[in-house]
């Protein structure tokens, strides 16, 4: 389906036209507008917060987000969220693809049941797990370390790079693989030559998700984390009770990073070598 | 490799994984459901589903998620065929649309309480505007509709943009060929979608919807922003009973309720969307 | 594979260097006190800069701190070197698991406090380490609604009621807050304030025919409440976004707003039933448990903490008070000489009642917490006949008693075993 230009008659494309852009329009308004009140709300000053009525310009008052430039170790716990998101994304992906591939191209026993283990660890809440792991880690000396932390979020990132994957590879034709075997390829070759670069969208969707969840984790990272502390654990422990001004500019520090994350690598979600257009 | 061994091999180190860092720990946790003090019992959950909170925190939960999910499957597909018909910018109205994926839903719930609080966003604007002549008060006891509706379109704000990438993802490989031949018979874009789009698009619709589904049985920040302690839901529950009455036992029944629960919808999608060994051209 | 492998090795030079970090002489101060941004970074800077070794104060939720304090006992072995948290979350833990301190020399100067700290056993399991109050507090916008004759520093509790439903009326609007939310601290004030208001007890009384009374009056208190309520948290937000004009809060929880406008608010104590002037205090304690990797570092920062300039120090930076004798100088932030008066005020004033915390219910304070809960949603929110549920939380409330065997506490007269619910 190429575009609304398709459909025949001059006015009911005009029409259809303009029914499709301000949808676009009014999903992204939608989006941004509760977004940008946090904004305002970040560069208000503190009596303008409370204030009513309230206004929908920013008063560019940087008094609250001065106060989280000041406050001791936000770079470090910064610097550990980022490792420990990019420990998370990396390994979520380097076990859960292949699993992923299994799933969609084979028949095994078992395959049900492997199924509802991937599920089982998102429907169960990580804070009661939190306690024996935090136990283990400890005896294991995994306790306050990076990638400890990292181990923990991949277990729930995972799932997501498991299942994803799996849709996208179910997505592509097995002949299509077939095809390369015939022309000489290796089962390994005929992957990472044909069927890889059809499903980096699905890599990088996994990866968003692997990022955001690491990201915005906090009960496990404020259990296992002490001297390495991440970001959210840091900040969001202390947000819920500050003060409102500085609620929204602490949730406003906390969102920029991961935003510049999605945005660096969104053009990867479209399919770049489409199956069709070759 | 041999192709019955091989998938084994590919499964080996994501089992391995989970089981050390969740099945362990899921075990030792589950044990004490079944525990008080002295060998197998039930009781655990005899208290918990007999607490008079129980059947509300249900009913609020199956209710959000009743509400919430089917209004995200098909926003979330409307704005997958958009973005995918798009010429132009297309990367940057996705990036718009992806936007609330890095928002925690700690943040979430404090930016819709911003809009929705008393002297809130909201009651900015209809004060402004001259349609109330002091503030309402949005999220009271008083009007449940009203709480309820707040804390819908907040967690339809906050995690379609899930189900979005994912389909997104899926949607790039349906073949063009298809669509260029149902238009050459002169399928209308509904039909396409339906004929063309759904049925190719199944598996990643299966995958979306089961993540889904599950997270929306552990919704709990946004609503506690929003709902506060009238709006309970299960999640809430179990966090009372593991932290407030320090009960691992009857926190671990009630997350195995949920459990449960979340199993037999997951095994509903995925027997209505059946998902055949690789899809054949 | 090689590409694995290498990767593998890359990881785990990541760990080896992050791990490597955790070189640390510093004292881990484990708390759920002093969360907020700017009384966390006052805590480190103002409070505990002066502490010689160093201290990492590291201030958590109740959960994330329960959590990791357990992982630590059971895994024999932790880095946590000072736990500080409520006298509630103290008494629900192992005091086998905490060092005892008599011998660490330094206590408050209250012995009620210092007996509250053993936790039932015979030496002290926590050291008392800072307190606060619940107190009303007021825009200064609603003392025109005042009813005639009455004063603000004696008000009664239908004196309070008239006072919120002339304002009510005035601004057409419900002004009174209440800490309803899910982390509001609405339990302490039926169990604090309400009951020794009515029934001069909270057990024994609980269903007793001056306890429907009391509920029957919060209900008529409630008619002037922001429905909203049951979203606050920290009525200091209510009080500055002017969402509340009269409300009841923990003393720090009121703090921010006479911080922030000191002029437009005044604090005053808690109204009196029948029963007299029904308060309560909050004790917060701290601890050393006993896998801490540096006892002699933790005891010494204990001590620390119970110096009078330290006490001092941490007045101004939370607002929590001394539990030591002080001087409390002149320079005071506003919210504490606020909140100093009134409960000054409270506790002289001739009816004065107070009470104390919850003592010997162990790990059952939470459940003890959920009957007034429980009891408070099902009367006013959800509107059910006082008599039935207060007969039906009974049960509930004496099934705790019975189980935890915790004898009376004031305003209960004392009893010989567990505390009977009448």
């Amino acid at each position: 389906m190429s575009d609304a230009a398709s459909v025949s008659g001059h006015s009911t494309n005009k029409a259809g036209r303009f029914v499709y852009v301000s949808g676009v329009v009014l999903l992204c308004a939608w989006v941004l507008i509760p977004l940008y009140l946090l904004l305002v709300n970040t560069l208000s000053s503190p009596e303008a917060v409370n204030s009513f009525p309230k206004s929908f310009l920013p008063g560019f008052d940087l008094g609250s987000l001065e106060f989280f430039a000041g406050f001791s170790g936000m770079l470090v716990a910064l610097k550990n969220s980022i490792i420990v998101a990019a420990i998370t994304m990396v390994l979520s992906i380097l076990i859960g693809a292949p699993a992923g591939y299994a799933l969609s191209r084979f028949e095994f026993r078992g395959k049900e049941v492997f199924r509802l283990l991937i599920l089982l660890t998102r429907a169960f809440p990580l804070p009661l797990l939190a306690l024996p792991l935090a136990v283990l880690f400890i005896r294991t000396g995994l306790d306050d370390t990076a990638f400890g932390l990292a181990l923990v979020h991949t277990t729930l990132a995972v799932p997501f790079a498991v299942l994803i994957t799996f849709s996208l590879f179910s997505g592509i034709p097995l002949e299509l693989e077939e095809a390369a075997w015939t022309l000489g390829c290796t089962r390994l070759t005929a992957f990472t030559k044909v069927v890889l670069p059809l499903i980096l969208p699905g890599i990088t969707a996994s990866a968003i998700f692997a990022f955001v969840i690491s990201w915005n984790e906090v009960f496990a990272a404020a259990v296992l984390t002490i001297e390495n502390r991440t970001l959210t654990a840091f900040l969001l422990q202390t947000l819920s009770e500050s003060p409102l001004h500085l609620k929204f500019a602490g949730g406003f520090i906390l969102v920029v990073p991961a935003l510049v994350f999605i945005f660096a690598v969104r053009k990867y979600l479209f399919a770049m070598w489409g199956i069709a257009n070759r | 490799m041999n192709a019955r061994v091989l998938p084994y091999v590919l499964i080996a180190p994501v089992t391995l994984f989970l089981c050390v860092f969740f099945l362990y720990p899921f075990f030792l946790v589950a044990q004490q459901a079944f525990t008080t003090g002295n060998g197998f019992t039930m009781d655990n959950f005899r208290e918990v589903v007999s607490y008079w909170k129980f059947p509300i925190s249900l009913r609020n939960t199956f209710l959000l998620a009743l509400a919430v999910v089917p209004v995200q499957l098909a926003l979330s597909l409307l704005m997958a065929t958009m973005v995918n018909n798009m010429k132009r910018g297309r990367d940057l109205v996705l990036y718009v649309w992806t936007i609330p994926l890095g928002i925690s839903d700690l943040a979430a719930g404090i930016i819709w309480l911003a809009i929705f609080e008393q002297s809130g966003f909201l009651n900015s604007m209809l004060y402004g505007l001259g349609v109330v002549d002091q503030p309402a008060s949005f999220l009271s006891y008083q009007n449940m509709t009203v709480v309820f509706i707040a804390i819908m379109l907040a967690e339809i704000w906050r995690a379609t943009a899930i189900m979005l990438v994912i389909i997104v993802a899926g949607i790039g490989l349906i073949p063009k060929e298809y669509y260029e031949a149902a238009e050459v018979f002169g399928a209308s874009p509904w039909k396409r979608f339906v004929k063309i789009t759904l049925p190719l698009l199944r598996p990643s619709l299966q995958t979306a919807l089961i993540l889904r589904v599950v997270l929306a049985f552990e919704v709990f920040a946004v609503v506690a922003a929003l709902g506060g302690s009238i709006f309970p839901v299960l999640m809430e529950q179990i966090y009372e009973n593991q932290f407030n009455l320090q009960n691992g036992g009857t926190a671990a029944a009630l997350a195995l309720i949920v459990l449960a629960i979340s199993i037999s919808f997951t095994l509903v999608i995925l027997r209505a969307l059946r998902v055949p060994k690789g899809a054949t051209i | 594979m090689s590409f694995k492998t290498k990767l593998a090795g890359a990881m785990t030079g990541v760990a080896v260097l992050t791990s490597a970090v955790a070189v640390q002489a510093e004292v881990l101060f484990w708390s759920t006190q002093a969360r907020p941004a700017e009384e966390a970074q006052a805590m480190r800077v103002e409070v505990l800069g002066g502490f010689g070794p160093g201290v990492d104060y590291q201030p958590n939720e109740a959960g994330p701190w329960l959590t990791r304090f357990k992982a630590e006992i059971e895994a024999g072995s932790g880095s946590i070197g000072v736990l500080g948290s409520l006298h509630g979350d103290f008494s629900s833990l192992d005091a086998d698991t905490l060092m005892d301190l008599d011998g660490l020399g330094v206590m408050s100067s209250s012995e009620t406090f210092n007996n509250l700290a053993k936790l039932g056993t015979d030496s002290m399991q926590y050291v008392p380490w800072m307190q606060a109050s619940y107190i009303m507090a007021a825009n200064k916008e609603a003392l025109q609604y005042l009813p005639e004759g009455a004063n603000i520093d004696a008000l009664s509790y239908d004196e309070l009621i008239q006072w919120t439903a002339n304002v009510h009326e005035a601004v057409g609007q419900p002004k009174f807050g209440f800490p309803a939310g899910p982390k509001g601290l609405k339990h302490r004030f039926f169990q604090g304030y309400l009951y020794p208001s009515y029934t001069n007890g909270v057990v024994r009384t609980f269903a007793s025919p001056e306890a429907v009374t009391a509920w029957e009056k919060f209900k008529e208190l409630w008619a002037h409440t922001n429905p909203a309520s049951t979203n606050y948290n920290f009525l200091q937000e209510q009080l500055l976004s002017g969402d509340a004009w009269i409300v009841f809060d923990h003393t720090s929880r009121l703090a921010q707003a006479f911080n922030e406008r000191p002029d437009d608010f005044v604090a005053f104590p808690a109204p009196a039933g029948p029963t007299g002037r029904g308060f309560m205090p909050v004790l917060a304690g701290v601890a050393i448990p006993e896998t801490a990797p540096d006892k002699d570092a933790a005891m010494a920062l204990v001590k620390y903490l119970l110096k009078p300039e330290t006490q001092l120090a941490t007045l101004r930076a939370t607002s929590f008070f001394p539990v030591v004798d002080v001087d409390l100088p002149d320079d005071l932030p506003p919210a504490v000489r606020a909140a100093g008066d009134a409960v000054a005020k409270m506790s002289a004033s001739p009816d004065a009642n107070p009470g104390l915390l919850p003592a010997g219910l162990g790990s059952k304070g939470g459940d003890f917490n959920r009957v007034f809960v429980d009891t408070f949603e099902r009367i006013v929110l959800a509107g059910q006949p006082i008599d039935r549920v207060l007969a039906d939380q009974k049960r509930a409330l004496a099934k705790i008693m019975d189980d935890t065997g915790a004898p009376c506490w004031a305003p209960d007269a004392p009893s010989d075993g567990a505390c009977p619910v009448e």
